[in-house]
């Protein structure tokens, strides 16, 4: 009976992307869509599979997830780090407190003109930039989980004389895992926006350039194939993240906080 | 707030001041080129000048303007989809699939179609801090109308409360805590792809400004446009939390 009733479903969620993409394709024959701005859904499909086939777009697609991976990681790992060692040492917690109020609510964006005259336009902007933005989730679900470790274990680790860094190691790290996830999972949807932005702005490369080149050149069906392709990336990274998540903690993964 | 408290925080703030102080330090001793980081003197210059005598508050209306105009149409939406989507099993049915396929769309790479469709203009600026903005409140609308104490809708059933009250009196005011969360989730959006929309449009917000101050290598102009973003940024998420604990004061007493 469910299994009917979701097939059903199923049925009625194909209805509106179905039905937009025939209601496109019908007007466009039609009218003879001939416009800078707009394009068949066939046409930008063509448009995809030629850039697809000329390898333009897998190297645009390298180019950007290499430079999101890169600054995901430096992000990450500061932001793990920081979150650590507030959540151990209440004190550097309490003193970094205004500093760190002070610098999160910056836009990750608004530094790219900063990094632009510190290191110009390219590759090491956008990593930059990617990486800031990528601290603030593991700052701060580390830090709250850090707080959040059964204190039996921290004394288990004392009995045991566990040098600081074995303690984080044996006894922080693995409890505090669900919630290293779950901030991965926010700053990969993080990393690719800010990344693509900084394609747009000050890093001419990549899938971000390929769909202001795309329009630029008046090629709506490029810049809309470009626009679906890194949709694709986006849900592909988040079903991946999921999966990765559900193996990592179970069914509870499931109601973990998106984007 | 105890006493305790307030001098953690007296001290942290100290700890900032040192902070910056040997910032300024460093930059009167050229330990970096002031091309590249100008001294927190030469920042609050520039403040000070852009504000009495250049663009900087109107610049910072736009900004605001931009922000706010965007956020409101985002959280009008959100809330009205989100609600609809949350009550209705049938609205869900046919609306969820496509908003999960739009969701993970990341919002700066709309910008090059919503610049073709819509020229460089204010129109484009708020489709996009729109569209960027509406998911977290989209979301935070559909979980808090799902999770309704169900006996709360078997009475209004049992009343015969027509639809429309069920929404305006039982399922949005239970709502209320999922939908501040997307509020406050949603502003921080809505300022990062202002700032974005501003870079690409060029026009005369905050966004546009630092962006040329970058290019012309005006480094305290940008420090100074990136310091109001970042003050506009704390301000709004201050003033949430305080509408967070008013708006909850019910909750916490009942």
């Amino acid at each position: 009976m469910s299994g009917l009733a979701s097939r059903a479903d199923r049925a009625r969620g194909l209805c509106l992307p179905l039905g937009g993409l025939l209601v496109a394709e019908a007007a466009a024959r039609i009218s003879g869509l001939d416009s800078t701005t707009l394009a068949a859904p066939s046409a930008i499909a063509g448009a995809g599979a030629r850039a697809a086939l000329d390898g333009s777009l897998f190297a645009a697609t390298a180019q950007t997830l290499g430079a999101a991976f890169a600054g995901l990681v430096i992000g990450v790992v500061l932001g793990l780090a920081a979150g650590i060692a507030f959540g151990l040492v209440r004190p550097l917690d309490r003193l970094m407190e205004v500093t760190v109020e002070l610098i999160r609510p910056v836009p990750p964006v608004a530094i790219i003109p900063i990094l632009i005259i510190v290191s110009g336009l390219g590759f090491r902007t956008e990593v930059t930039t990617v990486a800031f933005a990528c601290i603030w989730p593991a700052l701060i679900l580390s830090r709250s989980a850090v707080r959040g470790v059964e204190p039996r274990l921290i004394e288990v680790s004392r009995a045991l004389r566990l040098s600081p860094l074995a303690r984080i190691g044996k006894i922080i790290m693995p409890s505090i895992l669900p919630n290293i996830v779950v901030a991965v999972r926010l700053s990969v949807g993080f990393a690719l926006i800010v990344a693509i932005t900084v394609e747009m702005t000050a890093n001419p490369v990549g899938l971000g350039y390929a769909m202001i080149e795309a329009q630029q050149a008046l090629d709506p069906a490029l810049m809309l194939a470009v626009l679906l392709w890194i949709g694709g990336i986006g849900w592909a990274l988040n079903a991946l993240l999921l999966l990765l998540a559900a193996r990592v903690m179970g069914a509870a993964a499931r109601q973990a906080p998106s984007p | 707030m105890s006493v305790s408290r307030l001098a953690w925080i007296a001290a942290s703030a100290l700890v900032f001041c040192v902070i910056v102080a040997a910032w300024q330090q460093a930059a009167d001793a050229r330990v970096f080129s002031p091309v590249f980081f100008p001294g927190p003197d030469r920042i609050w210059s520039a403040l000070h000048r852009g504000w009495t005598q250049g663009d900087l508050a109107a610049r910072t209306a736009t900004t605001l303007g931009h922000m706010l105009v965007g956020w409101l149409l985002a959280s009008v939406v959100g809330v009205a989809l989100g609600a609809v989507i949350g009550l209705s099993p049938l609205a869900s049915a046919y609306l969820k699939p496509t908003l999960e396929l739009l969701r993970p769309l990341p919002a700066s790479a709309t910008i090059p179609v919503a610049i073709a469709l819509l020229g460089l203009g204010e129109s484009m600026v708020l489709a996009v801090i729109a569209f960027g903005a509406v998911w977290p409140m989209l979301v935070g609308t559909m979980h808090g109308v799902q999770s309704v104490e169900p006996r709360l809708l078997e009475v209004a059933h049992a009343l015969g409360m027509p639809r429309r009250r069920v929404i305006r009196d039982i399922a949005l005011p239970s709502a209320i805590p999922d939908i501040l969360a997307g509020l406050r989730l949603s502003l921080t959006v809505a300022l990062i792809l202002t700032a974005v929309t501003e870079m690409m449009a060029g026009g005369d917000g905050l966004g546009a400004a630092i962006l040329d101050a970058g290019r012309l290598m005006r480094s305290a102009n940008v420090f100074a446009g990136v310091a109001i973003l970042g003050l506009i940024g704390m301000a709004g998420a201050m003033l949430l939390s305080i509408l967070e604990a008013r708006c909850l004061r019910w909750r916490l007493a009942s």
